[in-house]
């Protein structure tokens, strides 16, 4: 990945940052530039806004594939969590024992290391999910 | 709109062919179909060629050109089209080259699908077949296809309170299929217990659940109704209904993740158009690029209740002689998945099952089939209804 592809989801991946539509108020997570309900209307006018960073398991996978970047992760717990803030968000949940996750078990977003390119190429952040005590 | 029909179908073994390459495979695909068409190739007025990947495996792409140059079509200077929707690439061609002939724009079209993933390895296979789902906000975070359809696996049991076996019986009668199709990438039977014991990928589902990664080409041949009068085929098969739908692109958007809306679109539109309901269909491809696939597809179409696909698959259903044939050619899981001819790949076995030249896995009275083929996790979705008229 260039650093450019990487550099311009900062906000996206290190505070999920997501939108709103001012019309109908439904968030979004990724943000999008138009919602799907208002169309035009939303267009231009869609607000920043930061996902609360707390939700529960909406479904759940543990991933035994060589999957190149995460080879050293394998196995992986791979969730979607439905948010308090209403979205779902899809990503890793680490520091559990896959043999412990449950559906609706809560979880919390963690900034945490994703991905490292070679040696002289980037070391990738974002979220992750832990569980939330 | 102009009534469009198939007059002719080909397909290469699906499978590794470490012998062939990608255009070699395309070209064998596309000749045996104009040959089963009894046409001559320059005849043919245009071509759109269904493929996911070329351009991430070979490093090829512009391979519309590729497949009409190398079909011996260079000095005709043939339209030529590549047709990319993911895993839906072969059904989304198939649809594209039924819109051309339907349209009036052309009479005679040739529509091929190819996937060539054994020149890549292994490890980039399962990297390359994921290019149909959210880079940035799926695989990013390892977020492979397996793995969102091992969530939607999970959430089907969660939801439905399904066993894990019901899942498993999919994969079973794909492979009893199989072992009858010659073309199949895998001929062997297997068990329930050999879906349950095998390697895991994405808990719960395993190998055997899972459609490989195979070589392989398709190709149809569509006709309007002036030229299906010159060809005269012996069974007369009309495309009576062809439809697309799109849905969002992450699975985490869909309301419920078990409901394929793009699914349930493209086939009514299909069906409507066929001015048919869906009891009435006899013959089923659908697209089981793992064995929940495959039975949240048959669910939402209506063939079964929700949550209970496998339970009616466990009693019998979706067998060649069954009230309901599913995946007589094998399906994705045992005849394979090269991508691009996928879709084009269900639409031969329809046809040959409306010609009523299965053989051992034929349909009783095969008169209409219904194709489903699609992309991800039914981020697209093309329905196929064939009629024989």
């Amino acid at each position: 990945m260039t650093i450019p592809r990487y550099w311009r989801e900062f906000q996206h991946r290190y505070r999920l940052v997501g939108t709103k539509c001012p019309k109908c108020g439904r968030i979004y997570f990724p943000p999008r530039e138009v919602c799907p309900q208002c169309h035009r209307e939303s267009v231009g006018k869609m607000e920043k806004v930061e996902i609360k960073n707390s939700g529960k398991v909406y479904s759940y996978t543990v991933v035994y594939q060589d999957v190149p970047d995460f080879k050293f992760l394998k196995p992986y717990v791979f969730i979607i969590a439905e948010m308090d803030s209403g979205v779902k968000v899809t990503g890793q949940l680490v520091d559990i024992d896959p043999k412990e996750v449950k559906i609706g078990m809560p979880v919390k977003i963690a900034f945490r290391r994703i991905r490292e390119e070679d040696e002289a190429g980037i070391i990738e952040y974002g979220y992750k999910f832990v569980p939330n005590e | 709109m102009r009534d469009v029909y198939i007059v002719g179908i080909g397909q290469t073994k699906y499978g590794e062919h470490w012998e062939k390459s990608l255009r070699s495979l395309v070209v064998e695909a596309g000749l045996k179909a104009i040959e089963d068409a009894n046409i001559y190739s320059r005849d043919i007025q245009a071509i759109f060629g269904g493929n996911m990947s070329a351009g991430s495996t070979i490093y090829q792409d512009n391979i519309g050109s590729l497949i009409s140059d190398f079909s011996g079509l260079s000095y005709n200077n043939v339209p030529a089209m590549r047709i990319e929707n993911g895993s839906a690439s072969g059904g989304a061609a198939v649809h594209a080259g039924y819109i051309s002939v339907a349209s009036g724009l052309y009479d005679l079209v040739l529509v091929g699908g190819v996937e060539k993933l054994t020149d890549v390895s292994m490890e980039d296979q399962a990297e390359v077949v994921s290019g149909e789902v959210d880079q940035e906000w799926e695989l990013f975070h390892g977020g492979t296809l397996a793995a969102l359809q091992g969530l939607m696996a999970r959430r089907y049991m969660h939801e439905y309170d399904a066993k894990r076996e019901e899942i498993a019986t999919l994969p079973v009668l794909s492979h009893e299929h199989g072992s009858e199709n010659p073309y199949a990438h895998f001929r062997n039977k297997i068990k329930i217990e050999d879906v349950l014991n095998s390697t895991l990928v994405a808990d719960p589902l395993t190998m055997l659940d899972m459609a490989p990664y195979s070589d392989g080409a398709a190709a149809i041949v569509l006709a309007s109704e002036e030229k299906v009068r010159e060809i005269k085929p012996e069974v007369k098969i009309k495309i009576s209904g062809s439809a697309i739908s799109s849905d969002f692109m992450l699975l985490q958007d869909r309301e419920n993740i078990l409901n394929l809306k793009s699914v349930r679109i493209s086939t009514e539109k299909a069906l409507k158009m066929a001015k048919l309901d869906i009891n009435k269909i006899k013959v089923f491809e659908v697209h089981d690029s793992s064995s929940i696939m495959g039975l949240l597809i048959l669910e939402e179409i209506g063939v079964f209740p929700r949550g209970k696909a496998g339970k009616y698959i466990m009693d019998g259903y979706g067998h060649h002689d069954s009230k309901v044939a599913i995946n007589t050619s094998g399906g994705l899981k045992a005849k394979g998945h090269p991508m691009g001819a996928t879709g084009i790949g269900q639409i031969v076995e329809s046809v040959i099952q409306l010609r009523n030249k299965a053989e051992k896995r034929q349909v009783p009275n095969a008169d209409k089939a219904l194709a489903i083929n699609i992309a991800g996790t039914g981020s697209v979705s093309v329905s196929h209804v064939l009629e024989v008229v």
